[in-house]
């Protein structure tokens, strides 16, 4: 039952982590262009791509 | 996967400057666009922002906006300067929105840990302990993501008035001042999951809002058109500098190429040309234009360069005592009261009415003071304005990404009720009954061979003619010609080289008004004659618009000739030779006759009428400014969009019913529960997060209501 003392501050940390990650990726600009990244997979890397 | 970075970094400073492209469609686009700029000397990255149909270049200074649009041209992409970011503001708040939602996602989730155990039944001191760790949790979490809400309530009652957000913010504090009491005196029941569920449902709607109107606002920015943003000034020293619209002068000299659009007024000094002043008056025949003639800003150059000098710019422009007139017009349109905002006035009220009356009844009753307040708070949450709170903003999000997958782009959710209120429809004529752009009408008279020449050499101009012919003759699926050595010559055609014959696309020797090309191949001439063809879907948009009820008539600019003959095919009723203030008187008569009109309409002379009717839809191809006037914008070549808008606009509020009369059937069952002293907060939470899922299922069925791809 100790454990609970080291897991829970654990999972604090890790939910805390994510939030930051998550305004990281907000400040790094990351969700101005869904469309764009959602798009950019289906790229080409040969030159002469047709639309 | 991603655009390929810069391998050594330029010894000079760069710029960064940024375009529309409203012709990006695919990733495809992407890769192209990015690897074609990127290969161009000068330039360190492109970079493209998808969604916005933006591409931001970072280049050396010497390199100019010019001639990065011109690479662009070649590259196959219309593209235009992108005005400075009119959306900053709007991110900011969207942006200020989402982080307090991840914040109380963060919080609502790991409070729900500790809380699951609690309900579970867990014993004293663990409880204790899990009290005491939510309450850690909760306190940074409700300050952070709870300032949208309490900011706007202190505002309201600083002026003395009551709105959505004054009983959340009371019931948000209130629950967890109560809970740290719990916590503190080790009792049974804390609402701290209650109270930041409520925060994330809650910043859930208002983040869908704030995304809609962002996303619809951005589509509409990589609409703009033809407008004029700046003019080539010719400087004294014989060079000229690219100026933009609200910095030229009266006295300047503007020198405007082939195909493009006037920035301002001006008095031809030079050259002798044809303009299209559709944009300004409606009507569709060009007129000629020599030295010493008045042209305005707005207006299409056709023919040939020509130098004007500036004699009214910017504020003083024709363009912009229209714009003045649309301004005014505009004002009773902020008065609608949107539904949200109705319903919010009647909740504030009846929630807190509710709540005191069960702490003073509870009083009443024997219970001690703090009984009596967790009942109350038990209330004011358990009215969960979640449900109401997502109701509005969950069914027009899906309302519009659908509009959206069917080409219109709506502006804010009070569009979508005001087009369900719409019963009379007033059409424009040129551009929005026809397309607004020349069309070859004997295509027929051309064999294959003549064809795909024809198309080799219209598609690498930009002049209006060209454009049409290209279009129709891609439409029709015709390949083009290799003709070698093309060359256009400003104002006589182009030129080319097909098999050592020369081949060519030139004026009519007789001068018949710019309507009509000649095609020369194999040494003789056909004559390409152009119209301004109606919409391919009018009559069946016509019949859609009527079967819900919206009786059509026109109201042009045109000359009525034209018009008659357009009203006669279609069978409608029309007005001719109206100027924005006619067009704008006609609405007010319609309104003082208790119609609500849907006016459809892009030139410049519509835009008070779209800024003054009860709702307004523009096409695509329309000036900026009747863009920015109208409710919703349509893309493409159908005009079936504008009677989709309206069905799934009636639908659309057919649903915010539903999901108000759902709202409102879950607190009639859950507040007398509350009121009886049986909510617990893990009762609470649940009725919460169901009612919540409840109005969002049932908005998700407008998915389906725009109906099916060709269906009326």
């Amino acid at each position: 039952m100790s454990v609970i003392g080291f897991l829970i501050p654990l999972a604090l940390a890790m939910g805390l982590g994510s939030l930051g990650a998550f305004f990281w990726a907000m400040q790094a600009g990351q969700y101005e262009d869904l469309d764009g990244a959602a798009n950019r997979i289906l790229l080409d890397d040969e030159p002469g791509a047709d639309c | 996967m991603n655009a390929p970075s810069v391998l050594s970094p330029p010894a000079e400073a760069l710029v960064d400057s940024r375009f529309t492209v409203p012709g990006m469609r695919c990733a495809g686009c992407i890769g192209k666009i990015e690897r074609g700029l990127a290969a161009v000397p000068g330039v360190g990255a492109a970079r493209v922002n998808f969604s916005a149909r933006r591409v931001a270049v970072s280049h050396a200074s010497a390199l100019s906006d010019d001639a990065l649009l011109e690479e662009l041209r070649k590259l196959g992409f219309e593209a235009e300067r992108a005005a400075d970011n009119p959306l900053a503001r709007d991110d900011a708040e969207t942006r200020r929105l989402t982080r307090a939602l991840g914040v109380a996602g963060f919080g609502m989730m790991n409070i729900m840990l500790f809380s699951v155990s609690v309900w579970s039944g867990a014993d004293a001191v663990t409880r204790g302990m899990f009290h005491w760790i939510s309450a850690l949790i909760a306190i940074p979490v409700v300050a952070y993501a709870g300032m949208p809400f309490f900011a706007s309530a202190l505002m309201a009652l600083r002026y003395g008035r009551t709105n959505m957000d004054v009983p959340i913010s009371i019931g948000v504090l209130l629950a967890t001042g109560m809970s740290l009491y719990e916590t503190a005196t080790g009792g049974e029941h804390a609402y701290f999951d209650g109270a930041v569920m409520l925060l994330f449902f809650l910043l859930a709607g208002r983040v869908l809002d704030a995304m809609m109107r962002g996303r619809a606002r951005s589509g509409i920015a990589a609409l703009l058109g033809r407008m004029g943003r700046g003019a080539h000034v010719l400087q004294p020293d014989g060079s000229t500098r690219y100026v933009e619209a609200d910095r030229l002068v009266p006295g300047m000299t503007m020198l405007v190429a082939a195909g493009e659009s006037l920035a301002a007024d001006g008095r031809v000094i030079e050259g002798r040309t044809t303009v299209d002043a559709s944009m300004l008056s409606g009507e569709s025949e060009p007129r000629p234009a020599g030295p010493g003639d008045l042209v305005h800003a707005g207006m299409m150059n056709l023919g040939d360069p020509v130098r004007l000098e500036v004699t009214a710019a910017a504020q003083d422009t024709a363009l912009a005592d229209i714009a003045r007139l649309m301004d005014e017009a505009g004002q009773s349109r902020s008065r609608y009261v949107r539904i949200a905002d109705k319903a919010a006035r009647l909740y504030a009220p009846a929630v807190h009415s509710l709540a005191f009356l069960s702490f003073v009844g509870w009083m009443l009753a024997g219970a001690g003071v703090y009984h009596s307040l967790t009942i109350a708070v038990a209330v004011l949450i358990i009215t969960c304005p979640c449900a109401l709170g997502l109701a509005v903003p969950a069914a027009q999000v899906v309302a519009a990404s659908t509009l959206m997958k069917r080409g219109l782009l709506i502006k804010d959710g009070s569009a979508l009720e005001r087009l369900a209120e719409a019963d009379e429809v007033l059409l424009d004529k040129t551009g929005t009954l026809t397309l607004g752009e020349p069309r070859p009408t004997n295509l027929e008279a051309l064999d294959a061979r003549q064809a795909s020449v024809a198309l080799a050499l219209a598609q690498t101009s930009r002049h209006p003619l060209s454009r049409g012919l290209a279009r129709a003759l891609a439409a029709a699926g015709i390949e083009p010609a290799p003709v070698a050595a093309i060359g256009e010559e400003a104002g006589a055609g182009m030129r080319g080289r097909l098999g050592g014959v020369e081949v060519a696309l030139l004026r009519p020797e007789v001068e018949t008004g710019g309507l009509a090309v000649d095609l020369l191949v194999d040494g003789t001439r056909t004559r390409i004659a152009f119209a301004d063809p109606l919409r391919a879907d009018v009559t069946e948009t016509l019949a859609a618009l009527k079967a819900q009820g919206l009786s059509a008539s026109i109201a042009s600019g045109d000359r009525a000739e034209t018009v008659a003959q357009v009203a006669r095919a279609l069978n409608l009723f029309a007005t001719a030779g109206m100027r924005p203030t006619d067009k704008l008187a006609l609405l007010e008569r319609r309104a003082v006759a208790g119609h609500r009109v849907l006016m459809v309409g892009d030139g410049l002379n519509d835009g008070p009428a779209l800024a003054g009717a009860h709702v307004s839809i523009a096409p695509g191809g329309a000036s900026d400014v009747s863009q920015q006037a109208a409710d919703a914008v349509f893309v493409g070549e159908k005009l079936m969009p504008v009677a989709t808008a309206v069905r799934v606009g009636r639908a659309t509020m057919r649903v915010v019913r539903q999901n108000f009369a759902l709202a409102v059937g879950y607190n009639l069952f859950a507040v007398p529960l509350a009121i009886a002293g049986y909510v617990t907060p893990l009762i609470a939470a649940l009725a919460m997060s169901g009612s919540s899922l409840i109005v969002v299922g049932n908005s998700l069925r407008l998915a389906r209501a725009a109906g099916r791809e060709g269906a009326a």
